[in-house]
């Protein structure tokens, strides 16, 4: 607790310095330390599911405050899918459309422990050359089931189909 | 007037909101897709992407589209620093862009029509324009990546294209071998933009660069982002709020 507590003492006090930066500079803060976006939390599982509200330079044009989010648990991997035999399982290749999906199952102790990805389509084997320039502050949020009714929906539905697939058919494999 | 069918082997959504509409308006559409599925699918031996795949005609006597496909594909290579390409192992698969590029003709094809108001989707990739049949701008969800039945953010949007990359799976236990070999942290990354054609061009490379993403897209002028990691975290580009709110007409 006293890491989450340091935490936010930290990220306060660099979010008042990124604020307090942002009233001499028309634009978006820009700021060096992108460690502390992105860092990886060594404290136990519990806390890493602990959404960081990262203090933000709200644009002078968006008067609207940020909603603050509570933190809600992550949704846990399903992971159990009943017993299997111990061993690395290859699936079918599916057809995502964009490209093929293959995936392994690695099953330990009758559980599936790992899924890993053999062919994949969005994976585009090139290095990246992102721009070293220093990278602003973004909001985060923990994710929350909403119950609006809306006219459509935006997913990554195809992909997902062929993983199933591709899964279903490694674990097949696997059962005892 | 609102239809479903299977195109590319996915489905696709059209909904014309306009008194004028007629069945023969959505079926312009549908065939216009098929068509595209004919001629430039990489799994259909006889499309003319296979035919040039072996050589059988050249980058000179493709058709117009395809010429176009090639042409917007490098442009999205230069855009994302290389990171886009289509040619993988010698072999030109451009299936990154055809689909955006697909909604984008088909709601094109409605505007020279004369319609105004509708609503164009393959497989979770939407372009609206105008209002809904409530007379509101057009409300779209964001799929769960943990759980497609749920969605978790709701967006408001009219004349503007929504795409997202990104696979259903979760946890740290995904790795992508063929890439840096680090655990994919991002479990779905959604691209709104001017229109879906732009969307889904860049959501496809921001899901590749991993966390990164979010921070590429906030780079590009008129794109907003919504990335979900595996933690069930999202991080939102600094625009993406304007869209949350209702918009009035």
């Amino acid at each position: 607790m006293k890491k989450v507590i340091l935490s936010i003492i930290v990220l306060g006090s660099f979010g008042y310095y990124t604020f307090s930066q942002s009233q001499n500079t028309p634009t978006v803060a820009y700021v060096a330390p992108q460690t502390v976006v992105t860092k990886k939390q060594t404290t136990p599982v519990d806390q890493t599911t602990t959404p960081v509200t990262i203090p933000v330079s709200v644009p002078v044009s968006t008067p609207t405050p940020v909603p603050v989010t509570k933190p809600t648990p992550t949704p846990v991997p399903v992971t159990k899918k009943g017993l299997y035999n111990d061993g690395t399982y290859t699936g079918d290749v599916a057809d995502a459309y964009y490209g093929n999906v293959q995936v392994q199952a690695v099953i330990s102790n009758g559980k599936l422990a790992n899924v890993i990805f053999l062919d994949y389509p969005q994976d585009r084997s090139h290095s990246l050359q992102l721009s070293q320039r220093a990278m602003p502050i973004l909001t985060r949020e923990a994710i929350q089931a909403q119950s609006a009714n809306v006219n459509g929906v935006s997913g990554a539905s195809d992909t997902s189909a062929a993983f199933q697939q591709s899964l279903t058919s490694a674990l097949s494999q696997a059962r005892a | 007037m609102k239809e479903t069918r299977i195109t590319m082997g996915m489905p696709a959504t059209i909904e014309i909101v306009d008194a004028s509409a007629t069945q023969e308006a959505l079926n312009m559409v549908f065939d216009f897709f098929n068509s595209v599925d004919e001629r430039f699918s990489p799994y259909k031996t006889g499309s003319e992407l296979s035919r040039f795949n072996r050589g059988e005609i050249t980058e000179n006597n493709v058709s117009t589209d395809l010429k176009t496909i090639f042409a917007l594909a490098e442009k999205t290579k230069q855009d994302t620093n290389g990171y886009f390409d289509i040619m993988h192992n010698g072999v030109c698969d451009p299936s990154g862009i055809v689909k955006g590029w697909a909604i984008r003709e088909g709601a094109n094809i409605l505007r020279k029509n004369g319609f105004k108001n509708f609503y164009v989707e393959i497989a979770g990739d939407i372009e609206v324009s105008g209002r809904n049949g409530d007379g509101h701008a057009w409300t779209i969800g964001i799929r769960n990546p943990f759980n497609r039945d749920e969605i978790v953010k709701v967006v408001h949007l009219s004349n503007t294209g929504i795409a997202t990359s990104g696979t259903a799976v979760r946890g740290d236990h995904i790795y992508n071998p063929k890439g840096d070999a680090r655990p994919n942290e991002i479990a779905s990354i959604t691209v709104i933009g001017p229109n879906v054609y732009e969307a889904d061009r860049f959501a496809t490379p921001a899901f590749a660069m991993g966390s990164e993403g979010i921070q590429f897209l906030e780079g590009l002028p008129n794109i907003e982002g919504y990335m979900i990691d595996t933690k069930g975290i999202a991080t939102m580009t600094s625009g993406f709020t304007k869209y949350t709110r209702a918009l009035t007409f």
